[in-house]
């Protein structure tokens, strides 16, 4: 690929200090990067630090959190912005739409409102404009411009999620970071909005990172899939890649815990055991503790991520580049 | 539904609960020892009987209570007629009235200013939370709350008269009694210092603590995150999405103090000889003034009732959900 990534992750790490507790790692060394127009897709069992991913980039963790690496946008390294020059990117160039969208609308003001002050907030028009926009932008995710004046309390949870991808797309961001976007919805709506962002990517040329545990919505939006576990980048690369041919043995598992609508099976695999606690990491893979292929020196030493394929990574020590 | 319609209906609320406390007020006083002819002869034994029936006949005394006594009661009090005081032999809303305006002075303003610094402390506590400031507002605040109110009292008064000469009580000194507030507002304003304060202090801890708790937990939402992520700075989060939602309960709190310190101003003017309606509720039950007490029952519990009115008018303008439900 010729063009040069919008968003660059290098090595990001972030640690969550735990008052006489020590450091609790949430993040570990996890890189990838995001190009324009392109979907990239963060998976991984709740926990394993992928929310974590896109608030480190945002910087919108709680002040006991630190976070090193580098995030280079357009190659300016967003964690080394003063917390008011950090402010000029969020959502001008980075929007948000959150996984709880009942929530993530405040339910004293009007949906209009808070849609038509993300665009006066960056000072990008006047008033007026701005309001004429906000009507513009509801009626772009299927809402009626006139329900602007109403509160969340009267919209439905699919709407309150249009609602916030309309808001997301207030400053016409390049990126578009979507947690979870479908989770606390029906399975109907689940499948409006995801038709709805693919809308929206093809026509702003936006770039998407998605964070789900939907390996299906995986691979029917991204072109790029990020595997994480424990906080570390399990294997990393092209969708049609991972999913037909996994290196990992973790994305080997997990896609077969997936149940393939094609052949049905009576009960579906799973992985045994559980993921590792944060605060009590262990020393080699971190995978190990459940792999089923485990070599003696997994439990000791860290595998690398090597490119095994060209544009496709994996951390594991069967895995020869 | 609409504004007007949840308003109605509170209103509508609001009357019928005035109608109940008026029935309650009616029989408590007829229940209550005491012979009102007694009353207003005292110790002047010397009435013979029949003008004693005449005076009965003449107040209607000898009819039946209800629904005779009752209705008449009703059709009194609509014309804001409360009866007479026996101890001071003056109509009951007449001296209600004279005292009232002291009151809300009072109340007024230590009410006021508990309320904006309690609003804005607490705000910044919780904001601030775990720092010096938000342990020393918590540690002022829970002392103040739990102290007693004639204790505070008794204290400012000692220590407000002796360091920094201030009056000990009453609301103007006295060669100003008589003459109209305005014109010695200086010396109103000496008097009002101690009292404000000490009402102040009391109800601070109380809402700062609320608003304290109430902006940690609005902080914690998720559209508080929404609103940083969108790029707003700490205080435009806080003036614009946090304020608005940690305000609701103090207005619940607030609309109910509002009520009740009328009764609450009892100590504070107490302690204070100040002339208002606290000290005027102590007076009438020292005396056992039934009828001055009947007044004083009725303009507590209206007071409550109309304030709570007030609560539900400003919820409707905080809070959009409310006309919802």
């Amino acid at each position: 690929m010729a063009e040069m990534p919008l968003l660059q992750v290098r090595h990001l790490t972030t640690e969550f200090l735990l008052p006489g507790k020590g450091a609790a790692r949430a993040l570990e060394d996890v890189s990838f990067d995001v190009y324009p127009g392109q979907t990239i897709g963060l998976v991984g069992e709740s926990g394993c630090g992928k929310t974590t991913v896109l608030m480190s980039i945002l910087r919108l963790l709680p002040t006991q959190a630190q976070i090193s690496g580098r995030v280079l946008f357009r190659g300016l390294d967003l964690l080394a912005l003063s917390e008011r020059q950090m402010r000029e990117y969020r959502w001008k160039e980075i929007a948000i739409v959150f996984q709880g969208a009942m929530n993530a609308l405040n339910p004293v003001m009007s949906v209009g409102e808070q849609i038509c002050e993300a665009i006066t907030l960056h000072g990008l028009m006047p008033r007026r404009e701005a309001e004429a926009r906000t009507g513009e932008l509801l009626e772009l995710v299927g809402i009626p411009k006139e329900r602007g004046v109403q509160y969340p309390f009267q919209y439905s949870g699919g709407m309150r999620q249009r609602a916030m991808i309309a808001m997301a797309l207030a400053c016409s961001p390049c990126i578009l970071f979507a947690d979870e976007p479908t989770t606390a919805l029906d399975v109907m709506v689940q499948a409006q909005i995801l038709e709805l962002l693919g809308n929206i990517q093809r026509k702003m040329g936006l770039a998407i990172v998605l964070v789900t545990h939907d390996l299906g919505v995986v691979a029917e939006m991204c072109d790029m899939v990020v595997v994480m576990y424990g906080g570390k980048v399990a294997e990393y690369g092209p969708v049609d890649r991972i999913f037909n041919n996994p290196q990992h043995p973790y994305t080997q598992k997990l896609l077969e815990a997936f149940p393939d609508l094609a052949q049905p099976v009576a009960s579906l695999a799973s992985i045994p055991g559980a993921p590792p606690r944060l605060s009590e990491l262990p020393p080699g893979c971190r995978f190990a503790p459940r792999c089923h292929v485990c070599l003696p020196q997994c439990a000791s030493e860290a595998p690398p991520l090597l490119e095994i394929a060209p544009g496709h990574f994996s951390a594991c020590h069967l895995c020869k580049s | 539904m609409s504004r007007r319609t949840y308003l109605l209906r509170k209103l509508i609320f609001a009357l019928v609960t005035i109608f109940v406390v008026l029935v309650i007020n009616f029989v408590l006083f007829r229940v209550l020892p005491g012979d009102p002819v007694r009353a207003v002869i005292g110790r002047n034994v010397k009435i013979s009987a029949e003008a004693q029936q005449a005076l009965r006949q003449q107040f209607g005394l000898d009819k039946p209570i209800f629904p005779d006594q009752f209705l008449d009661t009703l059709r009194q009090w609509a014309q804001g007629n409360l009866g007479i005081s026996w101890s001071l032999r003056r109509p009951v809303a007449e001296i209600l009235m004279s005292k009232l305006g002291n009151t809300l002075l009072l109340i007024g303003l230590g009410q006021l200013l508990s309320i904006i610094l309690g609003v804005f402390l607490g705000l910044f506590a919780g904001w601030k939370r775990k720092t010096v400031f938000d342990v020393a507002a918590l540690t002022f605040s829970l002392i103040a709350w739990a102290t007693p109110t004639f204790w505070l009292g008794i204290i400012l008064l000692a220590a407000g008269s002796s360091w920094l000469g201030l009056p000990t009580g009453g609301i103007v000194s006295p060669e100003n009694v008589g003459k109209p507030l305005y014109t010695v507002l200086p010396d109103l304003a000496r008097h009002l210092v101690l009292p404000t304060l000490t009402l102040t202090i009391l109800y601070l801890g109380e809402y700062m603590l609320i608003m304290r708790s109430s902006i940690l937990e609005v902080l914690s939402e998720d559209y508080i995150l929404t609103a940083k992520a969108k790029g707003m700075s700490p205080w435009q989060v806080l003036w614009r999405h946090a304020l608005k939602n940690a305000m609701l309960p103090i207005v619940t709190i607030v609309a109910l103090n509002l009520g009740f310190t009328v009764s609450g101003a009892i100590y504070i003017e107490t302690v204070f000889s100040y002339d208002g309606l606290g000290k005027l509720f102590q007076t009438a039950l020292v005396k056992q003034d039934y009828p001055l007490l009947q007044g004083a029952f009725l303009l507590l519990a209206v007071s409550v009732i109309v304030a709570n009115f007030l609560a539900d008018i400003l919820y409707t303008a905080l809070d959009p959900r409310v006309k919802a439900n």
